[in-house]
């Protein structure tokens, strides 16, 4: 059963990902792909019915995490104080810099909500590559299982670790590469004309980046965790995520190159999942390894609700993930297709 | 100041202080939406379809807030009470993640039909979307209150080896008895916040002699919805939940009424001033035994006493618990007054020009957020110094590994992030009333002064 629930949070992270993934990478790049207000109308009106429903896959998820191991979700948010907190603002910010932007129609008003939005998507991937970095590398768990990092000490990888080491600012790197090449394609795929010309230049732009950045993150998580490679060898149908990244990785570049935005967007999707899949491989079953003494180390096991909650979850998580799933593509059907100014009746 | 336990406490009490401001409104405005909805649909008559129109702006403002400052309540129970989340994870962490499953994604995702579909959506369908936004936010108030009713008054749970609590039945722990009657209680106080601001800006209205038509539609339904709800406020649902405290927290009523000695015919203090040290009430004015009657229905029964309980049980601020629960009564007492003296108006057809009592609406506002504020803190307070009733002390729960000062820092945090986000809602808000709702698109509504067609009669 903890298994199980294992699968199931590290799908709803990745499905968080993907989607809120692809709003965060478009207000990455927007200060840059859209030159003009009816243009940045346009990218906030490709994202504007959709953002919250992402967000909302990160509540999702917490809530799931917290209910199926508690005591990840209490040792892990307390010693990733200090980010999460800032993450919390720069979710305020963001949130604030979608809606409220076109509340008043003067250009100083529209281009600081455009910069809080810009800076704070930007910022947003970083912490978000740097935590799951955190994760894969190990924290300085004590025995009662709780932990507190520091934002930085010496930026080296070693016991006492602070949430920014070498390591982990790779890692978000490789999640801001990652999310402007997801959601200049996902722009692309939602505009037309100059807009949707700049947003496939600056995916194309993006994609060495990223690529470059992907295999140096490999090669360091490799260097700095010997064993990481262990639930490879012992199932190794495990080695089909690293081929299904590099195979996302050659596709995207081979449709992109073809002008076919979905069909490059969608590898992206793949590539982001395979990363995701990958770690989360790597890790089972532990859930948070201990830099300290690896017997500190947080599993699924240790970390688990009690088995009645778990399996009551399941029936209830169950129904709820189908009206969810219907939602959705409710929503997107009705909301597909390229994005046009058509008056204001969406505010945007 | 430098205890960590204590700035902790401000953080949540903080941030969930402000976030609730939001929740409220959007509760209390969903339903006022879809009766304007239904009343568009029912009669034809477009004026209620911009009435809707207008207070979805207001409400899609309010929402964004509320989310935005949703989020870190979640974050909290893992950041700032760990402890707590690792011993109670088990069984609420059950409540909390069915809230984002449910209600999150339904209301979510209505509200961006409703907000942004209603030219692509039939009369019918939009009615719908605003339906479930209206389900979905109060899906999401259920889950939460059973989570707070889960640490009032602990149900469906077992101890297990590793000293935390585990599930053992759902069902007790979705419909627990306290949870039934505190949802009932919270979700009018709801209600009373949005159908005084609603009929406070139609007062606003009516008085400025803007967009009167209009103003009288939100005075009419804010109204009669305000009356409802004040009256359902105090009977059946603040009784039960009187009755219910009185029952499972004795100490919990006693501090709120500062009695100090257990007897029988308890007074009622109606006003006063709890001196704790000389354990008396300053200055006061009382009903003789009313208290007995109100909480056993016996005018003799005998009512606890804080002296019959270890102190080390009392709740850890008798006076500011005693202000929340008598200003919170006072309050929910002038809601009944003013709606039944402003619904008796409405039926003798006199309410729209009676200015006096406009501007009682329009004053009125801010009152019920103060109440549905004090109410929530009675609830908390009353609960200390107990986390989880009973079980775990609020001392054993909150976040070790994680000093005073790192917590100041995220809380002098929040205080500036809160006040700009204060700023820019009020300053949106009041654009929007500033601006209204839309003009009527009839032959008439060329010339702004004419919008308001039909007499009105100001004194």
């Amino acid at each position: 059963m903890s298994t199980l629930w294992f699968m199931i949070v590290a799908v709803m992270v990745a499905v968080y990902v993907l989607l809120d993934g692809f709003d965060i990478g478009a207000g990455a790049v927007h200060l840059f792909i859209a030159k003009n207000d009816a243009e940045r109308r346009l990218v906030l009106r490709a994202i504007g019915p959709v953002w919250d429903g992402n967000e909302v896959w990160l509540l999702a998820a917490g809530g799931t995490l917290y209910f199926a191991f508690p005591l990840l979700y209490a040792s892990s948010f307390s010693g990733f104080y200090l980010p999460l907190m800032m993450v919390l603002w720069l979710l305020m910010l963001r949130g604030i810099g979608i809606e409220f932007r076109t509340h008043i129609q003067d250009a100083v008003w529209k281009s600081f909500f455009d910069v809080i939005f810009g800076i704070s998507s930007i910022l947003l991937a970083i912490f978000f590559g740097a935590a799951l970095g955190n994760v894969v590398r190990g924290v300085p768990l004590q025995a009662d299982g709780y932990f507190f990092e520091p934002l930085w000490t010496n930026w080296r990888v070693g016991a006492q670790n602070g949430i920014l080491d070498w390591y982990t600012v790779i890692c978000g790197l490789v999640a801001l590469a990652t999310l402007v090449v997801h959601g200049s394609l996902y722009l692309a795929i939602k505009t037309e004309g100059d807009l949707n010309a700049r947003a496939r230049k600056v995916a194309g732009w993006f994609w060495p980046v990223q690529v470059l950045l992907t295999i140096v993150s490999l090669i360091a998580t490799v260097y700095i965790l010997p064993h990481v490679l262990n639930n490879y060898s012992r199932w190794p149908i495990g080695y089909l995520v690293p081929a299904l990244v590099i195979g996302s990785l050659i596709y995207l570049y081979y449709a992109h190159s073809k002008r076919n935005d979905k069909g490059a967007f969608l590898a992206s999707c793949a590539y982001i999942v395979g990363m995701l899949v990958g770690a989360a491989f790597a890790l089972y079953p532990n859930v948070l390894p201990a830099s300290t003494d690896s017997s500190f180390s947080l599993t699924i096991y240790n970390t688990a609700a009690g088995a009645h909650g778990l399996e009551v979850g399941f029936v209830w998580w169950t129904i709820g993930m189908i009206l969810v799933l219907g939602y959705f593509i409710f929503v997107y059907r009705m909301f597909r297709g390229k994005v046009k100014l058509d008056g204001s009746e969406h505010g945007y | 100041m430098d205890s960590a336990l204590l700035i902790h406490r401000l953080h949540f009490a903080f941030t969930v202080t402000y976030h609730y401001l939001f929740p409220q409104l959007t509760m209390g405005l969903a339903p006022l939406i879809v009766i304007l909805k239904t009343l568009a649909l029912k009669t034809n008559d477009e004026s209620y379809d911009r009435a809707a129109r207008f207070w979805a702006k207001i409400f899609g403002i309010n929402f964004i807030i509320g989310v935005v400052t949703g989020i870190p309540m979640e974050f909290q129970f893992g950041t700032n009470w760990s402890h707590f989340s690792r011993y109670a994870g088990g069984v609420i962490g059950q409540t909390l993640a069915m809230e984002g499953v449910f209600a999150f994604f339904l209301e979510s995702t209505f509200l961006g039909l409703f907000l942004y579909g209603e030219k692509r959506l039939t009369k019918t369908q939009h009615w719908f979307a605003a339906l479930m936004v209206f389900v979905g936010s109060w899906l999401s108030g259920y889950f939460i209150i059973a989570t707070d009713a889960w640490m009032q008054h602990p149900v469906g749970y077992q101890r297990v080896a590793d000293g935390s609590v585990q599930l053992s039945s759902f069902w007790q722990l979705v419909l627990n008895p306290w949870a039934l009657w505190q949802y009932a209680h919270n979700m009018s106080g709801a209600v009373i916040t949005g159908a005084f601001v609603m009929s406070a800006v139609g007062a606003f209205y009516l008085l400025s002699q803007k967009h009167v038509q209009q103003g009288r539609i939100f005075v009419r339904v804010g109204v009669i919805a305000a009356l409802i709800a004040s009256v359902l406020q105090v009977f059946p649902t603040g009784d039960a939940q009187g009755r219910m405290v009185a029952r499972n927290q004795p100490v919990t009523l006693a501090a709120m009424e500062a009695l100090w000695e257990t007897q029988p015919g308890a007074p009622l203090v109606i006003i006063g001033q709890p001196n704790v040290p000389e354990q008396k009430i300053d200055n006061p004015i009382i009903i003789p035994k009313a208290l007995s009657f109100l909480t056993w229905r016996r005018w003799n029964a005998e009512v606890k006493g804080l002296n019959d309980v270890p102190k080390q049980d009392w709740p850890d601020s008798i006076p500011l618990l005693y202000f929340s629960y008598h200003v919170m009564v006072g309050l929910g007492t002038i809601f009944i007054a003013v709606s039944v003296i402003a619904a008796f108006l409405l039926w003798r057809q006199q309410l729209y020009s009676a200015r006096w009592m406009l501007w009682i609406l329009l004053l009125l506002f801010p009152l019920p957020y103060i109440a549905n504020t004090a109410g929530w803190m009675t609830a908390e307070l009353g609960r200390q110094p107990w986390l989880v009733y009973g079980l775990l002390r609020t001392v054993d729960g909150y976040s070790k590994m994680v000093s005073a000062g790192n917590a100041w820092f995220s809380f002098l945090g929040f205080l500036g992030m809160y006040t700009v986000l204060s700023i820019l809602f009020l300053f949106l808000v009041r654009r929007e009333i500033e601006h209204g709702p839309d003009p009527d698109p009839g032959p008439l509504a060329q010339k702004p002064g004419v919008v308001a067609a039909g007499p009105v009669e100001v004194r």
